[in-house]
């Protein structure tokens, strides 16, 4: 059997991205105030672990960092397929950036026991940093391929991936366990089925706090996040209306003249 | 205390359906409404997503998952396409005589093909002379040795054309007062579509004529007792009809407040958005108080479904509500849009015509009242 941990973040609802607003004090985003949803990119990174369930002996774990609140995307991995959802929530753990967020979940992986890969989304939508699955790596002591596009070959210890670059894509030969981050490109998420949430009723979240990975509270959430972030600020789209005057071919002109000068055409 | 929020699994269900919706079904509603045709490519999905299992037991291969989570998927589903919900909330209509009055074997020959969506269900009571008025219809039945020989003709059935397993009430030949419900199968000799018609919405929904020509129906196929069958067609019209039609208004309601209120934020007028506007807002609350309260009277009536209540009458007042605030969302969807709102590019143009298949559906609103009086002066 191969032993599978998708990392997945409960992320304000892109779909609702213009709800979201900063907190001016602790320059983090307030995601209470806008639904938490899977985080788009982890959605392909279950894909992924379920296309290999049903081609081999496979467990999957959810693993995730949140507040409780991020319990229901958990369950919808379970509800998606996976065998056991983990949701690591303390206060202690809030306010992590991506290296002790990466930490956390490390450390947690490594509790789980052995494991043959962890998948992760590239990147989340929100802090969109796509340092977390590096660092998991980092600290697992594990290879680690990022933006895999394809998974090529998937038998033995030894898996080949493409991971995508900016103008093609590297064909990479990776000895498990490895980490890997993957792109929307690597599968099609499938959707949640009426009786996988049912089967998720039996399934079960197991919850560990601070004292369960037995890790100090330094090296946690925002004291063990060496990132500072001194300023975030939204952005605003604003529209100006400007009515055209003349004759048809005038404001014809006028508008093209518009059109060049702002870069449309 | 009464807690009217929806657990984290009914919220699951919600999204699921919403994402088959936008998925499945969005892509495909231009085709319906160019074609008027039933998508194919749309029912065998909504076979593979389990919709047509939810209120079927478990031990007949459903989901079992009630009417508070069927009308979540309706109310979902008709979000982005009335058509298809409407489809589908019969299919469920044709079901549930099976389940609340068909023997064991009826209950194992036909349900779990039923629930893969591998056969479809229809139900057939209305006729050109009886419809809110069942006992009008002409449709008859006389034994023969163990079957039945039926004849007549039913007219707007929903499905007509699709279904394979169809309720169908008829008269006593004898005895004009005593009425049966029959299982017919499509194929069945002197049984057979007609004439299918063009309606003003839903397009891709389809609904015509059944012919029933001397057809010889095995006793078997009798559902529930012989002279009681009006019970049997009408329990499940009040409780499972009316709530469809609930979960059918619900969607479109939002789908007409969500149009609406993108468009009032986007549309400049004045220099400013219309959502800015006074007149235009009082629409936009309109449209969102009619649709809280809609939820409200129909979750309210699943609810008592759920439980096992007789849930008729609520469900006809909610019947009544939402599929007339559909209507009156719908208007104001329109006219919030201006002229765009006549273009066929624009969704609240379809959203109009839907609106108005929804209220003769399952009983008119004056039929919804005189449900509603009888039931408060019992």
């Amino acid at each position: 059997m191969i032993n599978l941990v998708v990392c997945v973040k409960a992320v304000p609802d892109p779909q609702q991205a213009c709800n979201i607003r900063i907190d001016p004090v602790t320059k983090t985003l307030m995601r209470c105030e806008v639904p938490l949803v899977l985080n788009p990119l982890d959605k392909n990174a279950m894909e992924a672990a379920l296309e290999l369930k049903e081609q081999f002996d496979a467990h999957i774990t959810a693993l995730s960092m949140g507040p409780l609140d991020a319990e229901g995307i958990v369950r919808e991995c379970l509800a998606l397929g996976a065998d056991q959802g983990i949701l690591l929530s303390d206060r202690a753990f809030a306010g992590a950036d991506a290296y002790a967020t990466a930490y956390t979940l490390a450390t947690a992986i490594a509790k789980i026991g052995p494991v043959d890969v962890v998948f992760c989304g590239m990147a989340s939508s929100d802090g969109s940093t796509e340092w977390v699955g590096p660092e998991i790596a980092m600290f697992l002591g594990l290879p680690v391929v990022t933006m895999v596009e394809e998974i090529v070959e998937c038998r033995g210890p030894q898996w080949k991936v493409k991971a995508s670059l900016e103008h093609g894509y590297r064909l990479m030969q990776v000895q498990l366990p490895a980490v890997f981050t993957v792109t929307r490109e690597l599968n099609t998420p499938r959707a949640l089925v009426f009786s996988g949430i049912i089967k998720a009723r039996k399934k079960l979240i197991v919850r560990w706090e601070i004292d369960d990975l037995g890790v100090p509270a330094e090296a946690v959430g925002l004291k063990g996040s060496p990132t500072i972030v001194s300023k975030l600020t939204t952005t605003e789209s604003k529209r100006e209306v400007e009515i055209l005057t003349g004759t048809r071919e005038e404001k014809a002109a006028q508008l093209l003249r518009k059109m060049v000068d702002s870069g449309v055409v | 205390m009464i807690d009217f929020t929806f657990t984290e699994e009914q919220e699951m269900f919600r999204k699921a359906a919403s994402e088959f919706a936008e998925t499945k079904v969005a892509p495909k509603v231009g085709e319906m409404e160019a074609t008027g045709e039933v998508c194919d490519e749309v029912v065998k999905a909504l076979g593979e997503a389990e919709m047509m299992a939810l209120t079927i037991p478990e031990e007949y291969g459903g989901l079992g998952l009630g009417y508070t989570v069927r009308l979540i998927a309706l109310e979902e589903i008709s979000k982005v396409s009335v058509a298809t919900a409407m489809m589908l909330q019969v299919f469920a209509l044709g079901i549930e005589p099976i389940i609340k009055f068909g023997t064991e074997e009826q209950k194992k020959k036909y349900l779990p093909a039923l629930a893969k969506g591998e056969r479809l269900a229809s139900t057939a009571v209305t006729e050109a002379t009886g419809g809110s008025d069942p006992t009008g219809i002409r449709t008859s039945y006389r034994k023969e040795g163990n079957d039945y020989i039926l004849n007549g003709r039913k007219c707007f059935i929903t499905n007509s054309h699709i279904a394979d397993t169809i309720t169908t009430l008829a008269k006593d030949n004898e005895n004009p007062k005593a009425f049966s419900t029959f299982i017919l199968e499509k194929g069945m000799e002197g049984f057979k579509p007609t004439r299918e018609e063009h309606k003003l919405g839903m397009r891709g929904c389809n609904t015509g004529e059944l012919a029933i020509d001397n057809c010889r129906v095995p006793g078997e196929n009798l559902l529930g007792e012989k002279g009681k069958g009006m019970r049997v067609a009408l329990s499940a019209i009040g409780d499972v009809g009316r709530g469809g039609m609930v979960g059918c208004a619900l969607g479109l309601q939002a789908a007409c407040l969500e149009a609406s209120v993108k468009f009032a934020n986007e549309r400049i007028l004045y220099g400013k958005p219309i959502s800015n506007l006074q007149t235009i807002q009082n629409k936009l609350a309109e449209m969102k108080i009619d649709l809280e309260a809609g939820r409200l009277l129909g979750y309210r009536a699943a609810a008592i479904q759920d439980k096992g209540g007789r849930s008729s009458n609520e469900f006809a007042a909610a019947k009544y509500f939402t599929t007339e605030a559909a209507q009156k969302a719908a208007k104001m969807a329109v006219d919030i849009h201006g002229g765009y709102g006549c273009m066929e590019e624009y969704a609240v143009s379809r959203y109009l015509r839907d609106s108005f298949v929804l209220g003769p559906s399952a009983g008119t609103s004056d039929i919804m009242k005189v449900i509603v009086a009888r039931w408060v002066l019992s």
